[in-house]
């Protein structure tokens, strides 16, 4: 396989603070990586360090197969980026700043103008080319950043937090631009909001204290939560945990208020079928019969911090939402 | 290298003057070298059709005003952000540390060249030596090279603007005063004259009135044109450096 990025055993000290510890991975054309983790665990200064911004304590990174130390100006020019905070200069206006990176990438006269049209369009920055960037929305600085970073239509794309500030319209089609050049090149993202990682991401890497402590689809991740498979009923009869809990696949009944349970089934094996069949055959009077959806927060709360007690408040049922 | 140099230096000298600061500066600059040249260089009392006056208080004014200049080029990137956007595009760091440099220079330049009207005043009143002017200004230009290169470098080291003035400011001052009478009288009394002419030779008024003499010596060329490129070289090292922590 042809990898556009290649990480190896990176790490980053700041003083006594490793901030980044042995990161190893690897992303092919087409991927789009995610990475979660909680803020400090080391998300930036990875994707920093892959840019060329700041130098490695120890390791490499190659992208599009040129050593980012060793030939950096051939390194940077396969890669757009979208550093934290899209900071851009504040006395520019968004096409002033577009012509300066243009002309830095060096786009030829014709390139630069189908690039600029296609960017500026697709990023909606019409009504705002001549105004100072200072003065715009933190919805629109961000979308500048982001046509800075796409302008040259690089192989290799980092965004740290690419859909931060910006209002659910705009997240949404941010995404789908994501979406619409993921099968051309190699993405990394980074976020907080791990329904982005559903919506857009092909592989997802949970990143906590510098190391990667999770990698592979989001499903296969989804598949780690202590809620995977779980089923929800809701039953005002007597006697559900009970028979719950004799189910041979079951391993864990919880009860919560208002007459809801919660069965976990044993090796994460799918017990809907026989959940549903137990009903019927006692004839319990149930208003609500799901499976749990499944849902990285979940996954994610368990591997960055301490386990979840199958016991703590879940609300039932709530669907996705952003992690804290 | 040419190409990526000459964006960094256009967007750096349109940045000038998308703000107040370019103006701001050049109306500053204008009235305190016509303070300092009629006030107290006493122009018209010297009776003399020359611009000595006037170029006798350049040294003293860009100590204050070149670092003014100086303090944003890098801090204020570092402190905005934009620095992490700058440095991963694909230019090589000298030809940003040049880019910066030259446009903040050609900036400075253009304040100077407003000077004009001096030169019309004094060629209307008498007739100055043009050669010894034209020789002045080239030698003005040089030393405000030499302090805003002293003063990129600091600003690199630092995000906090107010810190890169001030240490430019003493950074420079040193450069200054090294070929002012004070101290070299100081230590004339008991330093033997080789300490005492490399003790001068560092400073930017040894050099800068020899070319204000109307003397273009290859020395005071190299002089200048070496520190600019010293103190870049050095700001280049320190803006790699910084990648590191």
């Amino acid at each position: 396989m042809d990898w556009m990025i290649e990480v190896e055993g990176l790490v980053k000290t700041f003083g006594h603070l490793t901030a980044v510890d042995g990161v190893s991975f690897n992303v092919p054309k087409g991927q789009v990586l995610g990475f979660l983790g909680p803020n400090g665990a080391g998300k930036s200064t990875t994707m920093k360090m892959i840019t060329g911004f700041m130098t490695p304590t120890a390791g490499s990174v190659r992208v599009a197969g040129h050593d980012v130390d060793d030939q950096p100006i051939a390194a940077k020019a396969q890669i757009g980026y979208l550093p934290e905070g899209a900071p851009a200069y504040p006395d520019m206006t968004p096409i002033g700043f577009l012509n300066f990176v243009a002309d830095v990438r060096r786009l030829d006269a014709a390139t630069r103008r189908r690039r600029l049209d296609y960017v500026i369009a697709n990023v909606h920055l019409e009504t705002v080319l001549e105004q100072p960037i200072e003065t715009l929305s933190k919805g629109f600085k961000r979308r500048v950043g982001l046509a800075q970073a796409i302008l040259h239509d690089p192989p290799v794309l980092v965004l740290d937090e690419p859909t931060d500030g910006l209002d659910p319209n705009q997240k949404h089609e941010v995404r789908s631009l994501i979406a619409d050049m993921a099968k051309e090149k190699a993405i990394i993202i980074s976020t907080h909001i791990l329904e982005e990682v559903d919506a857009v991401c092909s592989r997802a890497m949970i990143i906590a204290n510098g190391r990667i402590v999770a990698d592979g689809t989001p499903a296969e991740l989804e598949r780690q939560s202590p809620f995977h498979n779980a089923v929800l009923i809701n039953c005002q009869d007597g006697g559900v945990a009970e028979a719950l809990g004799a189910m041979a696949n079951v391993s864990k009944v919880e009860e919560m208020p208002d007459g809801y349970y919660r069965a976990y089934p044993k090796n994460g094996v799918s017990i809907v079928a026989e959940v549903a069949d137990l009903i019927k055959q006692r004839n319990w009077s149930t208003s609500r019969l799901s499976v749990e959806p499944p849902r990285l927060d979940d996954v994610f709360r368990s591997i960055t911090r301490s386990r979840p007690e199958p016991g703590q408040a879940v609300e039932p049922g709530t669907g996705q939402g952003e992690a804290v | 290298m040419m190409a990526t140099t000459w964006a960094v230096f256009r967007r750096e000298l349109k940045g000038y003057f998308n703000t107040p600061l370019a103006y701001i500066f050049i109306v500053i600059f204008l009235f305190l070298t016509g303070i300092f040249t009629f006030y107290l260089g006493s122009f018209f009392l010297r009776g003399q059709a020359d611009l000595k006056p006037f170029f006798n208080f350049h040294p003293w004014l860009y100590l204050f005003l070149v670092p003014a200049i100086a303090m944003r080029l890098w801090a204020e990137e570092r402190k905005s952000g934009s620095i992490e956007l700058l440095l991963t595009l694909p230019l090589s760091v000298w030809s940003t540390v040049v880019g910066k440099f030259l446009a903040a220079w050609v900036f400075i330049c253009i304040a100077l060249g407003l000077t004009f009207p001096m030169w019309l005043t004094v060629s209307y009143l008498g007739q100055p030596d043009h050669g010894v002017i034209v020789a002045s200004y080239l030698g003005s230009m040089l030393m405000a090279g030499g302090y805003l290169a002293i003063g990129a470098c600091i600003s690199a080291a630092t995000k906090n603007q107010v810190v890169a003035f001030v240490v430019s400011v003493v950074v420079c001052f040193l450069f200054t005063v090294s070929g002012a009478p004070i101290v070299l009288d100081f230590f004339a009394a008991w330093a033997p004259q080789a300490l005492l002419d490399a003790v001068a030779s560092f400073s930017f008024l040894t050099h800068f009135n020899a070319i204000q003499n109307g003397v273009i010596d290859l020395r005071d060329l190299i002089y200048f044109v070496s520190l600019i490129l010293l103190w870049l070289f050095a700001n280049l090292i320190i803006v790699d450096l910084k990648k590191a922590d």
